[in-house]
């Protein structure tokens, strides 16, 4: 999968910075997130890494507009969205478990995002087929299009859901433990592929993960999570040499 | 081999031809007369009495209240079930056990209320009158009772798929810039449409059949009354009665079998694999 992207690549696009302030988020009594504020730079490659239940899957939705925080605001560049629903925000988002349409082939579920615009911006057939052809050529699925997401492996429909998800050009890209659910080898193939598209596109990502070795392998800056609360934030490196406590110490193990 | 947990074989033949007995008494037996009794006085007096003005509008009346609550109920069954499956909101589990009351109370108790409301000592009987507004005893009144006896045909069944069905797919639609209209119809809609007819189906079997709450709200005044209340007039009435009423049964049972044949292909259709074809 290496090689994906390197002759084709994406229209340019309008990326930008991601920044939330001070989101707390309940459910029920479960404080998911406890006063979370944290800055991701354009074109970064961000983890949210942590245990299962400490908050970062929450706080990606709520960057998407997929929960409503109780308090806090969510910023995309210096436009505050906080109040905006996820139709209007168009982050990008790529599920755990795909959340393929599974009554629509390849083709229609990457045009998706593309039908649902309004009229004015709508884009032809024929711009939609050479987007969904360009998008089915980076994700080195061609020949694809008339299959179904039952038809395909698991790794097949994790990339049929990231071209879906960059079929509408969106400004920032939120991947919910994108490897989750797929085996070894294929995590590693994906894996790889995934930095090398970042590395060509520069798409501002964030990434949610509780493996340790995919974040530091991966990211520019990890975020570590406990309880709801950011624990330290910083390159790989960083975190290695000068974890600030002992939540950090004990789970990267150093 | 016998498996661990299957009975006797004496035991296992009683079982399934008492089975088989109950259900040609029950069923078959009944059907079986419907049409002979039907058809006793030849074919000629079978389409006669079909034809007659008191039938003809009975058969209007059914399909015109069918017409009427299927669309209704359907409408109210989706947003139900959407509202239960997509929102958290107090009283959830409370909700869904209200929507079956229809399913545990009379037919006719159900008449009765829309009676004591609409009637002409009911509560907004008065008001009603100097409007001159009819409900009871006319087709809205027969409307309302069918409406409340077929109530939880659609949201009964489309409950459970949507809660099975999670909601991820429409998150994602979500993300991807659908609105609330474009989200039912091309993400929700597709995955429940094979339901929604079949609740449509069930509703609608059970509208045109309907006798305790009909019965209640209609009267008995003759031209305002729908096939099962007709079936019984012609029961009671003399002047070869009998076979007027088995031959207006037999539409009923027609209308039936159609149903149960739409039915039973829905859940082959269901059943079979890759139902869910691309358009």
């Amino acid at each position: 999968m290496e090689a994906a992207g390197s002759q084709h690549r994406p229209a340019p696009l309008i990326f930008m910075s991601v920044e939330v302030k001070h989101i707390s988020k309940k459910f029920g009594t479960f404080p998911a997130l406890y006063e979370v504020s944290l800055q991701v730079q354009t074109g970064e490659l961000l983890a949210l890494l942590g245990p299962s239940g400490s908050g970062k899957t929450t706080l990606l939705r709520v960057i998407a507009g997929l929960e409503i925080p109780d308090a806090g605001q969510v910023f995309f560049e210096n436009e505050e969205v906080t109040e905006k629903s996820a139709y209007e925000r168009r982050a990008g988002f790529v599920f755990q478990q795909y959340a393929l349409f599974q009554h629509m082939n390849v083709f229609e579920n990457i045009a998706f995002g593309l039908r649902v615009l309004p009229g004015k911006k709508r884009p032809g057939a024929e711009a939609i087929t050479a987007r969904v052809t360009e998008l089915l050529r980076l994700i080195q699925l061609e020949g694809y299009e008339k299959r179904l997401p039952s038809q395909l492996s698991g790794g097949q429909r994790q990339r049929v859901a990231l071209a879906r998800s960059l079929a509408i050009e969106p400004r920032v890209l939120l991947l919910d433990e994108p490897f989750g659910a797929l085996d070894a080898r294929v995590r590693k193939d994906l894996r790889k592929w995934l930095r090398h598209f970042h590395d060509q596109t520069h798409l501002t990502s964030l990434f949610v993960t509780h493996d340790q070795d995919e974040a530091f392998e991966l990211a520019d800056r990890v975020v570590i999570f406990n309880q709801g609360r950011i624990q330290q934030i910083g390159a790989p490196a960083e975190l290695r040499q000068n974890p600030q406590n002992d939540f950090v110490r004990e789970f990267l193990d150093v | 081999m016998r498996r661990a947990t299957s009975d006797p074989k004496p035991m296992r033949y009683l079982l399934i031809g008492l089975v088989f007995a109950f259900i040609t008494v029950f069923l078959i037996f009944p059907v079986v007369v419907i049409m002979l009794e039907a058809l006793r006085n030849g074919l000629g007096f079978y389409w006669e009495s079909l034809s007659a003005t008191h039938s003809l509008t009975a058969i209007r009346l059914t399909l015109l209240v069918a017409l009427a609550v299927v669309p209704m109920n359907t409408l109210f069954g989706i947003s139900a079930a959407w509202a239960v499956t997509h929102f958290q909101f107090r009283g959830k589990a409370l909700l869904i056990s209200l929507i079956e009351i229809p399913l545990w109370v009379s037919p006719v108790v159900g008449g009765l209320v829309f009676a004591l409301i609409f009637g002409k000592l009911g509560w907004l009987g008065g008001w009603l009158e100097t409007h001159q507004i009819q409900i009871l005893f006319a087709y809205p009144g027969i409307v309302l009772g069918t409406a409340f006896v077929t109530f939880p045909f659609v949201a009964r069944g489309l409950i459970p798929l949507m809660q099975s069905q999670g909601s991820a797919e429409e998150e994602a639609a979500l993300t991807l810039g659908a609105n609330s209209w474009q989200l039912f119809w091309r993400v929700t809609f597709p995955k429940i449409k094979w339901g929604v007819l079949y609740g449509m189906i069930l509703c609608n079997a059970r509208a045109m059949g309907e006798f305790g709450a009909v019965s209640v709200v209609a009267g008995s005044i003759q031209d305002r009354i729908t096939i099962p209340l007709q079936i019984e007039q012609y029961y009671l009435g003399l002047d070869q009665g009998l076979p007027r009423a088995f031959a207006l049964a037999s539409i009923l049972l027609f209308l039936s079998l159609v149903t149960l044949a739409i039915k039973v292909g829905l859940e082959w259709r269901r059943l079979a694999p890759n139902i869910v074809r691309p358009h």
